[in-house]
């Protein structure tokens, strides 16, 4: 049986952006009071997982460090097949960078015991490093591929994958255990069934703190962060919408003028 | 303190059917609008979603959901199309009478097939001379042998044309006061459905009549026992079938709300957008504080049916205040439009027309009145 992990980040809900505020001393995004979603790439690493699962025997585990409400995040992959859930939440791991993330989800990894195979969203929608899943191989000395977006051949404990690369593709051979992070090209997501909503009521989800990890405290959150954030400024974006009236000549001229002056045509 | 929160299991449930009507049902809803037609791939995208399943119990292959899943599924469809989430209702209000009153061999024959939508279900009681009043009904049964022969007709019946499986109510011919319901289906001789309706809104959901000349249906269709075929319509009328009608008002009123605050944070009026008037908020406001109050009533009434009791008082007193709101809702956001309020390729036009219809379904705000006041006086 294939023992995957797929590393799930709870970020804020696109549709709640306006409500975002940054911590004006760590420079983060506080994420206890806003609605969460699961990050977008990370759907596309756990569809991954649930692919395999569909045609081989193997066992998920969620694997997400947030805080409490980032349970609903684990539960939702529970709901849609994932096996078990382990949510990492401590006060302490708050503010954590790409860094200290990768190392707390990889001792949390190395606690949950034998595992083949670690997806992960290719970057997360707030933070977008990239940087997670390739530390997460460093701490765990397995080897990684980048942006996979193809499972080529998955027979054995050797895989082939087909990755992006520049302005092209590479295709890696690459020995388990090891980390895949995923594109959007890699497969459709499924959506959210109510009798997968229902078996979840079965599964199992584990919280774990510090404590119950065993590091020391300055490893993790943002003690542990070398990342130092200087300034987080919110974009100011602009839209403004004009709805033509009058006649049509009037809109039609009217319209011209806007082009012209915007200095899209120039007649 | 009481608990007002929906559990974590029913947040994803509205989640679940949030996305199965934005991405599943609202791109039916153009050809629906245009055809009043549609609904044989609707209804296939219900069934592919459990949709059929959410109320049966899982010892029949349901999901054992409650009205508590059923109305929260239904405001979500509701919010993309009032016209799927009417005959997903009616279904609905089909499978019920069969969950509450049917015979063990009855619940086996027909709810695994429910479930999967392989069959289709629907009540059918009212008449061209009225539905509030079913004992002026028409059609007559009399028993033959070991069978009973039922002739008459049916109007304004809700997936008359998709349902293979047809809850009839009818009365004895040798005694007007005796009703019984009969599951009737497709392929009875003698049993069909005949002319289909236009309605003002929510086109693409059918409706329309059926017709039973010398329909041979066996003893063991009939549903709940003879001469108990008022208490088995109305029991599910009065339950499913007015608690269903609120799922269908509160998801109409959350569209006219969030177009309404869509626009008017869009249209510009003496150089900002209208949202900022006092006017239009109040609207807003409005809007607002019904859709909070209807939902209190109707997941009340919901929440009292999943805990084992009756709530068809409730689930009136809902019906009358959400159907209204979402025909005030509706002719808000009209307003908040201006002209392009009348303009047929903005939704709210459609909005107006759909909550046109939800006032007579399942019994008119005049008739939840008649019921509220016998339970207030009671």
């Amino acid at each position: 049986m294939l023992n995957i992990i797929v590393c799930v980040k709870a970020v804020p809900d696109p549709n709640d952006a306006d409500k975002l505020k940054i911590d004006p001393v760590t420079k983060s995004l506080p994420r206890s009071d806003i609605s969460l979603v699961i990050n977008p790439l990370d759907s596309h690493a756990l569809e991954a997982a649930l692919e395999i699962k569909r045609n081989d025997d193997a066992h998920i585990t969620i694997l997400c460090m947030g805080p409490p409400p980032a349970g609903n995040i684990v539960k939702e992959c529970l709901a849609l097949g994932a096996d078990k859930g382990i949510l990492l939440s401590d006060p302490a791991f708050a503010g954590a960078d790409a860094f200290a993330t990768a190392y707390t989800l990889a001792k949390a990894i190395e606690k949950n015991g034998a595992v083949d195979l670690i997806f992960c969203g290719m970057a997360s929608s707030d933070g977008a490093t990239e940087w997670v899943g390739p530390e997460i191989a460093t701490f765990l000395n397995m080897p990684v591929v980048t942006m996979v977006n193809e499972i080529v051949e998955n027979a054995g404990d050797e895989w082939i994958v087909k990755a992006d690369y520049e302005h092209g593709y590479r295709k890696v051979k690459i020995k388990l255990p090891a980390v895949l992070t995923v594109t959007r090209n890699l497969n459709q997501p499924k959506a959210l069934s109510f009798s997968g909503i229902l078996k979840a009521r079965k599964k199992e989800i584990i919280t774990w703190d510090l404590k119950d990890l065993g590091v020391p405290v300055e490893n993790v959150g943002l003690k542990g962060s070398p990342t130092i954030v200087t300034e987080m400024t919110r974009l100011e974006s602009r839209r403004e919408v004009e709805i033509l009236e009058g006649s049509l000549q009037e809109k039609v001229d009217r319209l011209i003028k806007i082009l012209k002056n915007s200095g899209v045509v120039n007649v | 303190m009481i608990d007002f929160t929906f559990t974590e299991e029913q947040e994803l449930f509205r989640k679940a059917a949030r996305e199965f009507a934005e991405t599943k049902i609202a791109p039916h809803v153009p050809m629906m609008e245009e055809t009043n037609g549609g609904w044989d791939e609707v209804v296939k995208e219900l069934a592919e979603a459990e949709m059929f399943a959410v109320t049966i119990p899982e010892e029949y292959g349901g999901l054992g959901m409650g009205y508590m899943g059923r109305l929260i599924a239904l405001e979500e469809i509701a919010r993309v199309s009032v016209a799927t989430a009417m005959m997903y209702q009616v279904f609905g209000l089909g499978i019920e009478p069969i969950m509450k009153f049917g015979t063990e061999e009855q619940k086996k024959k027909y709810l695994p097939k429910f479930v999967t939508g392989e069959r289709l279900p629907t009540v059918a009681v009212t008449e061209p001379s009225g539905g509030s009043d079913p004992k002026g009904a028409r059609t007559t049964y009399k028993k033959v042998n070991d069978s009973y022969v039922l002739n008459g007709r049916k109007c304004f019946i809700t997936n008359s044309h998709i349902a293979d499986v047809q809850i009839v109510l009818a009365k004895d011919e040798d005694n007007p006061e005796a009703f019984t319901a009969f599951i009737l289906e497709i392929g009875m001789d003698g049993f069909k459905p005949t002319h289909i309706e236009h309605k003002v809104g929510m086109r693409g959901c059918n409706t329309g009549e059926i017709e039973m000349k010398n329909v041979e249906v066996p003893a063991e269709n009939v549903l709940g026992g003879e001469g108990k075929g008022l208490k088995v319509s109305m029991s599910a009328i009065g339950d499913a079938g007015r608690g269903g009608m609120v799922g269908c008002a509160l998801g109409l009123q959350q569209a006219c709300l969030d177009e309404s605050i869509k626009f008017s944070n869009e249209r510009i009026l003496y150089g900002k957008p209208i949202g900022k008037l006092q006017a239009i908020q109040f609207k807003i406001a409005d809007m607002k504080i019904d859709l909070e109050a209807g939902r209190l009533l109707g997941y009340r009434a919901a929440a009292i049916q999943d805990q084992g009791g009756r709530s068809s008082n409730e689930f009136a007193a809902a019906k009358y205040y959400t159907t209204e709101a979402a025909q005030r809702a509706a002719k808000m956001a009209v307003d908040i439009h201006g002209g392009y309020g009348c303009m047929e390729e903005i939704p709210v036009t459609r909005f107006l027309r759909d909550s046109y219809v939800l006032g007579p379904s399942a019994g008119t705000s005049d008739i939840m009145k008649v019921i509220v006041a016998r339970w207030a006086v009671s």
